[in-house]
This record gives C-alpha cells, structure tokens and sequence, in this order.
C-alpha cells in the first residue's frame, strides 16, 4: 500500500478525486506519522484534529455527491502559528498570546478552507516570527528532520520542518526577513515569498507590517504553486494587497522552462562568509540553467549590504508599535491582576513575563528607533537605504529577468550554536532581506546537499514585483533537471525518522 | 506620581490681567463624524448604544486585524478642509501614535502626524461688533479611542478602584482641527474661544457631517492659553486644558487658565507647561501631565495604510458639494427676516441662529421663532445649564407650537405649558395639548355664554363699548378668561364681545 504521506499535494489530491483514496484516509495518515515523529521534530504547536477531519469529511461527502472538487482538495496542510484560525489556538510562539482563540480567520485561512485544504494543525515558530533558527519558540525549538541536533531554519522553522518530515505535504509560512526561504534552505524543501501584496495579511499577526508576507512551503515546486494560487489574490480587508490577477503560477511550474531567461548572479551574495560547499552547489545550480537553456550573466546591486542593517532597524521600529497590542487588557496572558496592582503596572509585569528575551530586545531597538530626536538618524536612513535597494533591484531587471544567490550563506548550524550571538544569527537573513525591502517576489529551491558537511543548499531566486510566475519557471526546469541527475528528489538522501 | 495638590490656586482679577498680559490662545477641535461605520472597519457608530456591542476584530485591535480607511471619512474630511478654506493635500498618509492606555486597543491611535490632509485655512469671526481672523494651521483625520470609566473613589485612572472600557467608540472617524497661535483677542479671549467652538459646531452641523452634540461629545475642544506682558512679543508658557466640553465651559475655562495664570506671573511665578483637566462643576482647572512626563508618540508612517492621494477632480466636486459661507448666510438671513441689528446679533449670541432658521424653515415667522428661541426656551436652557440646541425639542416642534396659538387653539400661557410637555418628553405638542387637556376653549356655546355672563355683570362697561369705546372691551376679555381659567383664545373672545355687542 502506499504510503499516504510520501505523496506529493498534486498526486494527493488527484487520488482523492478519482476516489482511490478518502481525504479522511490521507488526513489519518498524516496524524499518525505526527505522531510517529513530533516528539523528535516538534514541529507542530497545536494539532486541530477534529476540524481535519471533519473537513476531510467534508470533502469525501462531496465527492460522493459528485461535487467538483478543487485542485487541493483533500490535501493536508500546516499552518504557522502566527495566523489568526477562528478558535484554534493562536500563539505566535509566544507565552503571550497562550490560550488566545481568535474570534475569526485570516483570510488566507478562509481561502484555505474554500478551496477544501485540511488544515492539520499550527506549526512551530521563533517568538512573533523573530528569530532564524525557530529556537526563540516559548514553546522550545523545532529540529531540522536531516540532522536532529540542528535548526531547521525559522522563523518558520515547524512549517518548513513539517514538510520535510512529511508530516504534511504542504504548510504556510510567512516570510519577513527570510522565514519561508532560509527554513526552505535549510530543510531541502521549497519555500516562496510572494510579491509583498500578492497574498492578504489579513489576519496574519504582524511583526512588520510593510515586510510581512504570507507564502507557501512545499516538497515540489508545482505543489508550492498550487498553493499559491490558492491563498493568492486581492483582499478587500488588506489596504496594501494589490488588486490585480495573480501572476500564472500554475502554469509557469508545469511549463518548466527557461530557455531564452536571462538570469542574474548577484556579485555581492557570495565570497566571505559563504561556506564553500554551498558556494559550489550554488554555482553548479547555475551552470544547470546554463545548460537548460538560460543566460547567465553578473550583475551588480551595491546597496544590498547595506540589508540587514537597515532591516533591523525598520523591522523592530514597526514590531515595537504592532507588539504594544500585547497588553493584558483584552486576550492573552495576565500576570499580577491581584486587585490591587494598576493597569499600568499588570502590562508591564505580563509583557515582562510573556514576552522572550530576543522579542524585548527588537522591541527596545524599535521604540528607540523612533524615538523623537532619533527618529531621522535611524528609521529615516533606514528608508532611504530602503530605496536606494529598490532601485538596485530595478536597475538589475533592466538587464535581467531574475536575479540568483545562495538562498543562506552556510547550511543548518546547531541548535544553540548562535543563540548568544545575535549579529550571527541575523547574518542568516543577509541573502533574503533585499526582497522584503523591496517588495518583489523570491524563493529558495534545493540544488543539492553542502559536500562539506551533507546538508541541503537552497537556491535563491529574485523576480520583479508581480512577477512572481518567473520562480516557478526556474524552480520547476532546476527541479527536473536536478531529480534526473540525482535519479530522485533530494528528500529521500534525508535520514529515515 | 504624586498626587496633586487639593489647593485652589490664587485667581487674579480679570481686569488686572489685562491691564499687564496679552492672551494667546491656541484651540484644538475634535470632531467625530456621522458617518454610518468607523474610521477602518465596518461597525456602526450609533451613540448610546450598549457597551461593545459595537466591535469586532479590527476595532478591537484583535492580533492580525488589519485597518482600511473609510471613503465616505475622507469626503468629510476634505469637505471640512474646503469649507475651512485649507489647501487639501495631493498626498497624504496615515501615522501611528504610539503610547500605552487600556481604553486604545491597539496601544497605537492612527492618526496623521506631519502629512494631514488640509492645511492652512482660514476663519472669520464676529465677536461683539469686532472681526477676528483665526488661522487654521491644519485638519486631520484621526481614529476615536475606547471610553474608561474608572469606578471607585476620585472617577480618574489613579485612585481607581477598578476601571472599565467600552469600545464602542474606539475607531470611530475623527477631525482635529488646529488653530494657528490666536492673537489680538485681549479681553475678548475667552468670548472669541467660544465664538470660534460655536462657529465650528455651525459649520459641521452645516456641512452635515457631524452631530456635533458637545454634551455626547462628538465635539471636544483642548484650549491652550498662555499670557505675555504686553508689549512682548514671544509667547509664553501655555497650558493645554483637555476636554473642555460645552460653549460655556470653553468661555470659563480660557477666562480661569488667564486668572491663575496672571496670578502666578504677577508674582513673580512660572506657569508650569502642562495638560490640564476642567471640572465643570467647580468651574478650575488641575494639572494633568507636565512637559517633562509628556509621551514621546514615536510617530511612523502607518504602514498598513496606503497613502491617501484624492484626485484634484474629487475635491473640486466636493467644493460644489459646500453649504453657503457663514458671513453669506448670516447676511441673507439678515435680510430675509428683518430683524433690527441688534435682534439679530442677540441671535447669533445665543447661538440661535440656525435653530430659528430651521424654526422659519418649518412654518413660523421669523420674529415668533426668535421669541421663542431667545425667551422662554433660553430660560430653561440657563436653568438647566445646556445649551439651546441640547434642549430636547426640535424646530420643528417649535414651530407646532407657534402653528396651535395661531390657530386659536391655545394662547401664549397654555404653549408655555406646551413647552414643559415637550421638554419632558411626553409628547409631540399636539400630544401635550390632549395629554394635558390644554386646549382653549373654542366651542362658541360655552364661550358665548360666558360671554353673555361678563356683560351681564358689567352694564356700564357694556354701555361704553356700545357707544364706540372699543378699548373698553379689555375689561370685559379679562372677565372671561378669568372665568375661563385662560382656556381660551382671547382674540376670538373679543370677536364675540364686539359681535354681541354690536361695535365694530
Ligand atoms: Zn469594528
């Protein structure tokens, strides 16, 4: 019998159309290899088995009554803590937020359920999605499924973990600085950050607000499409979402090709500091594209390192004012309501209690950030090198079609091994950042395991705003050629779990 | 925070400070508009509704809720601009103002910091025979906050025995309009503070985008003062006093901060730079935050907003969409209703002048609704101490009044009785008039025959009016309506009188 769990979300969802398989059959299996493997992978924070397989019901009943089903119908789904599901627990990976059930869905939940997903459970994450090694969890660290003594990236970090594990085939990540990409990475498996106003924040727990972007995690590059499509799309409810038809995805995965794409290797995401092995993956990834038909040339954004330090200014200056909601007056934790204590003194205490030590520490960096007198010093420089990136990215795509780069600049380190170290670990993000910045579009695909230390190496590719389609040809035409050369997909070199 | 201090502090007289000080004012206006649904989500913005009933997710600030702005919001907002005579912005964004208060659920208010949606304008006001000219420096859009009530001893958050919120009004679509420094007032500050909140309040009402009603709060005025020695030209430390919310309160409170405030330059003093709070019922003000302890709102452009850029087409057709310039309506209003000069000044003074437009509006003459207007219903209104347009009756119902003594069916004394019914709720007048059997007599038989019993009692008064001396008549109508108790319509009672009597 197959093993339900091995299947990709397309294959899935197909055997439950021609009902070879029920959705409640697929739902079952996935709870049991949860159960098999979470106590080693924590991914999961929360598992909702009730509403899956009520939804897994749902979707066999309709089949029975000849309903047409959608093209993931069925198909099991983790979803990142951070987005709000009507009264499922909703923590952010925070002990802030313990016990909050929100009273409504994000909209990508909402489109999640119409298109028949069966959303499993809530995945693992760094506190508020900072963080990238999923190990600033108050609800303790995911471990990366290729070696259990090491991240598995995050800030999604259980999303990514999942799907490796094969504890879902797909799961929804949210990607600020890189946490859908740098997980992806580092996990072997595919992870997309749509155009910034592609898919809704509406409902996503915002750490900030203008870097925020909701996007797919998935074993194949066609499953990460499909997905896309599904959660993508204008929404009323979220003033920045674009309103214009989602770029052709679909089609642009199972078209796989990029004969004729002008590629560009960015000069300034490589050298010092990268690991050799994933410097050599990357450089064959591109030589395959050489190959499959694209032209390769290098092209220049200057201002890209100036990233990361103008991302840890805007990102803490907007999650200190998102992060203020956190007060103990109206859900979430409470701590030193004794009758007696102000207002004022129960939020300091809960926010004290509730909030881990790298959330203070962008808080404090954030509100001083802004403070009156700073304020020009530092957010206002921060959006200047914010545009001047921009512009970088729109001066390359005068040249070039995408942009590539090595997705991290090293594979999955230990667990603990740069918790003390914060400029370490923000260095993580030093690839992924430029596109949240600028808004456009930028995955990371598998192009092999580091002959260094054998770990995976994800390959980066940037695209223009709204033309997020241009991934998918790349991702799907190196996927093809890379499980040929491989004779299968990368995911099966993991270890058994 | 130390408590502060129960002493009154020392007033000086009002003549003295101005005999040495120059008055600078500053006023700040917040106007919540009418329109259907809040600021950034869809709940209603009814008042007296019952406590969060009117909520959901986006209001409430719910982790992951996300603000989008009201179209209808930014129409009053350019409108109100427009008619302020402000430059209205080609681009402008939303602002987070940052600080912490449990009734804000978001712990960040979004408003507009330093890209407001209209700019510079101008207002003309005529206070006492003189034309002040008051500069607009700006007008923003903003959200309302929640409402605390804080339960126990003092009703402030310190000292409070617990504290509630109601959320209702969280969100709901705010204008602040801010003053330029208002200088040149002398001793009519407080008058043109006042006059410049009642021009607002008209102008709203005018525009229809508010209820304006002071006493719910949909306007509320911070007023800052600050005081120079005449003949200097820097300004000096202002206090700002919050929440000032009636006409009255808004005269009182500026005239109060100019007596402490004198007192304490005059010897030799400092005013502190600071928030103050009014207390309507003592009539003083008492410190609230010092320039030391003030926020630092760590503004940011708010960046789940896009900007606000209305079309140049838009704002010129919301021009078109303006009611007629105050001066202009004050002038056409003049004319129309023939009113000496001063009649019409005490109109507008007591803040009369669109009620009895509308009273003129709904049927009655001008001079029957500025009797009522300025007589009886501005007496009860000072006895009540509201102003005249909290009065539970409206125009219309004014104007009913005024319809029933024409008709005869009741007299000037029962429509004060009228009155008392309205005020009291009980009714519509004709409700009143049946409710309390107020009608005057009119059914001639009865009347006739009282008729007949006065000039049976007074031959020689009788006698006279039979001979051509009509004046005499009072005499006789005084009988009847005394007989009658006043039930009845002493113009008809003469007519019978003269008829039976065969005079002309
Ligand atoms: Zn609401």
């Amino acid at each position: 019998m197959t093993d339900l769990t091995k299947l990709t979300a397309a294959e899935t969802a197909r055997l439950i159309r021609d009902g070879e398989v029920s959705a409640v059959d697929v739902a079952q299996a996935h709870f049991d290899r949860i159960a098999k493997v979470d106590d080693r992978i924590h991914a999961f924070l929360h598992l909702d088995t009730e509403g899956a397989l009520g939804a897994a019901r749902r979707v066999d009943e309709k089949r029975a009554a000849g309903e047409e089903l959608g093209p993931l119908a069925g198909v099991p789904l983790a979803l990142k803590d951070v987005l709000a599901m009507k009264d499922v627990p909703t923590t952010c990976g925070s002990k802030i937020l313990e016990g909050w059930r929100p009273p409504y869905d994000a909209t990508v939940v909402q489109r999640l359920r119409d298109a028949d997903l069966v959303i499993l459970g809530k995945t693992n994450m760094d506190e508020f999605a900072m963080g990238s090694s999923t190990e600033n969890s108050a609800y303790g660290p995911t471990r990366n499924p290729w070696d259990t003594d090491r991240i598995p990236g995050g800030s999604g970090g259980g999303s990514a973990a999942s799907v490796a594990a094969y504890q879902a085939p797909l799961a929804i990540g949210t990607d600020t600085g890189g946490s859908i990409r740098q997980p992806a990475a580092v996990t072997g498996t595919v992870g997309v950050k749509p155009t910034y106003g592609g898919v809704s924040r509406y409902g996503l727990v915002a750490f900030s607000s203008s870097l925020d972007q909701v996007g797919p995690c998935a074993r194949t590059v066609l499953d990460a499409a499909l997905l896309h499509s599904v959660i993508a799309g204008h929404d009323p409810f979220d003033s920045t979402s674009i309103d214009q038809p989602v770029p052709p995805v679909v089609e642009a995965a199972r078209a796989a090709d990029v004969r004729g794409l002008r590629v560009g290797v960015v000069k300034e995401l490589g050298g010092e500091g990268f690991q050799p092995g994933v410097e050599q993956r990357f450089n064959e990834a591109v030589a395959l594209l050489t190959e499959l038909g694209a032209e390769v040339v290098e092209v220049s954004c200057p201002h890209f390192v100036y990233g990361l330090p103008a991302y840890y200014l805007i990102a803490p200056s907007e999650c200190s004012s998102n992060l203020a909601r956190f007060d103990a007056m109206r859900y979430g934790l409470r701590v030193g309501d004794d009758g007696i204590r102000s207002a004022e003194e129960v939020m300091s205490l809960t926010r004290e209690a509730g909030f881990g030590a790298e959330v203070k520490r962008r808080i404090m960096i954030g509100a001083y950030a802004l403070s009156s007198g700073y304020y020009e010093a530092y957010y206002g420089q921060a959006q200047k090198v914010r545009t001047l990136i921009t512009r970088d990215f729109a001066r390359a795509f005068e040249q070039v079609d995408v942009l590539v780069s090595p997705t991290t600049p090293t594979t999955a380190f230990r667990i603990g091994e740069r918790v003390d170290d914060p400029l370490a670990m923000y260095k993580a993000d030093l690839c992924t950042i430029p596109s949240n910045l600028a808004g456009n579009a930028s995955a990371s695909f598998p192009c092999g395991l580091s002959p260094d230390d054998g770990l995976p190496v994800g390959l980066h590719v940037m695209a223009p705003v709204m033309a997020d389609d241009r991934l998918y040809r790349v991702g799907a035409a190196l996927e093809a050629a890379s499980v040929q050369r491989w004779g299968h997909p990368l995911l099966e070199e993991a270890p058994e779990l | 925070m130390s408590t502060p201090a129960a002493t009154v502090p020392d007033l000086l007289d009002y003549d003295e400070v101005l005999e040495r000080f120059d008055p600078v004012l500053g006023l700040e206006v917040h106007v919540e508009l009418n329109t259907l649904t809040k600021m950034f989500c869809g709940c209603p913005t009814e008042f007296g509704a019952p406590p969060n009933s009117q909520v959901c997710p986006i209001c409430l600030g719910m982790p992951g809720s996300l603000p989008v702005v009201n179209g209808k919001a930014v129409e009053s907002a350019i409108r109100i601009g427009l008619a302020l005579g402000c430059d209205i912005a080609e681009w402008c964004r939303f602002a987070r103002k940052n600080y912490f208060y449990p009734d804000m659920p978001k712990n960040f208010q979004i408003s507009q910091y330093d890209e407001p949606i209209a700019i510079s304008g101008e207002v003309e006001l005529e206070v006492e025979g003189q034309t002040f000219k008051i500069g607009i420096e700006r007008a923003h859009m903003e959200e309302d906050t929640g409402k605390s009530t804080h339960v126990g001893v003092t009703g402030r958050i310190h000292g409070a025995e617990y504290s509630i919120v109601d959320y209702n009004r969280a969100g709901i679509p705010l204008i602040e309009i801010v003053t330029k420094p208002i200088e040149g007032t002398g001793a009519l500050a407080p008058q043109v503070a006042r006059a410049y909140v009642a021009h607002l309040r008209d102008l709203m009402r005018a525009l229809d985008v508010s209820d304006v009603r002071m006493e719910q709060g949909s306007l509320r005025c911070d007023a800052n003062v600050s005081l120079r020695p005449l003949g200097e030209t820097a300004y000096g430390l202002r206090t700002e006093t919050k929440n000032v919310n009636s006409l009255r309160s808004v005269e009182r409170a500026v005239r109060y901060e100019m007596c402490r405030q004198g007192a304490l330059l005059a010897a030799g003093g400092k005013v502190m730079q600071e928030t103050r709070h009014w207390h309507e019922d003592t009539g003083i003000t008492t410190p609230g935050r010092s320039k030391e302890q003030a926020e630092d709102y760590r503004y940011f452009p708010e960046p789940d907003l896009v900007p606000v850029a209305p079309s140049r087409k838009w704002v010129e057709e919301l021009g078109t969409t303006l009611p007629e310039p105050p001066a202009q309506h004050r002038k056409r209003l003049f004319e129309a209703w023939g009113f000496t000069e001063m009649e019409f000044r005490d109109v507008i003074g007591a803040g009369a002048l669109l009620l009895v437009e509308a009273t003129v509006a709904a049927g009655a003459t001008p001079a029957a609704a500025r009797k009522w207007w300025l007589g009886e219903l501005a007496r009860r209104a000072k006895e009540t101490e509201v102003e005249l347009d909290a009065l539970s009756i409206t125009p219309a119902q004014v104007a009913e009044i005024q319809a029933l003594v024409d008709a005869g069916k009741i007299n000037d004394k029962l429509a004060r009785e009228v009155f008392d019914g309205v005020l009291a709720g009980e009714g519509s007048p004709e409700e009143v008039v049946a409710a309390r059997g107020l009608a005057v007599v009119s059914d001639d038989s009865a009347l006739g025959a009282a008729v007949d019993r006065a000039i049976e009692a007074n031959p020689d008064v009788a006698e006279k009016i039979r001979g051509g001396k009509v004046a005499a008549a009072g005499a006789l109508i005084g009988a009847v309506m005394k007989e009658m108790r006043g039930q009845a319509d002493a113009g008809r009672v003469r007519e019978l009188i003269l008829e039976r009597l065969g005079a002309e």
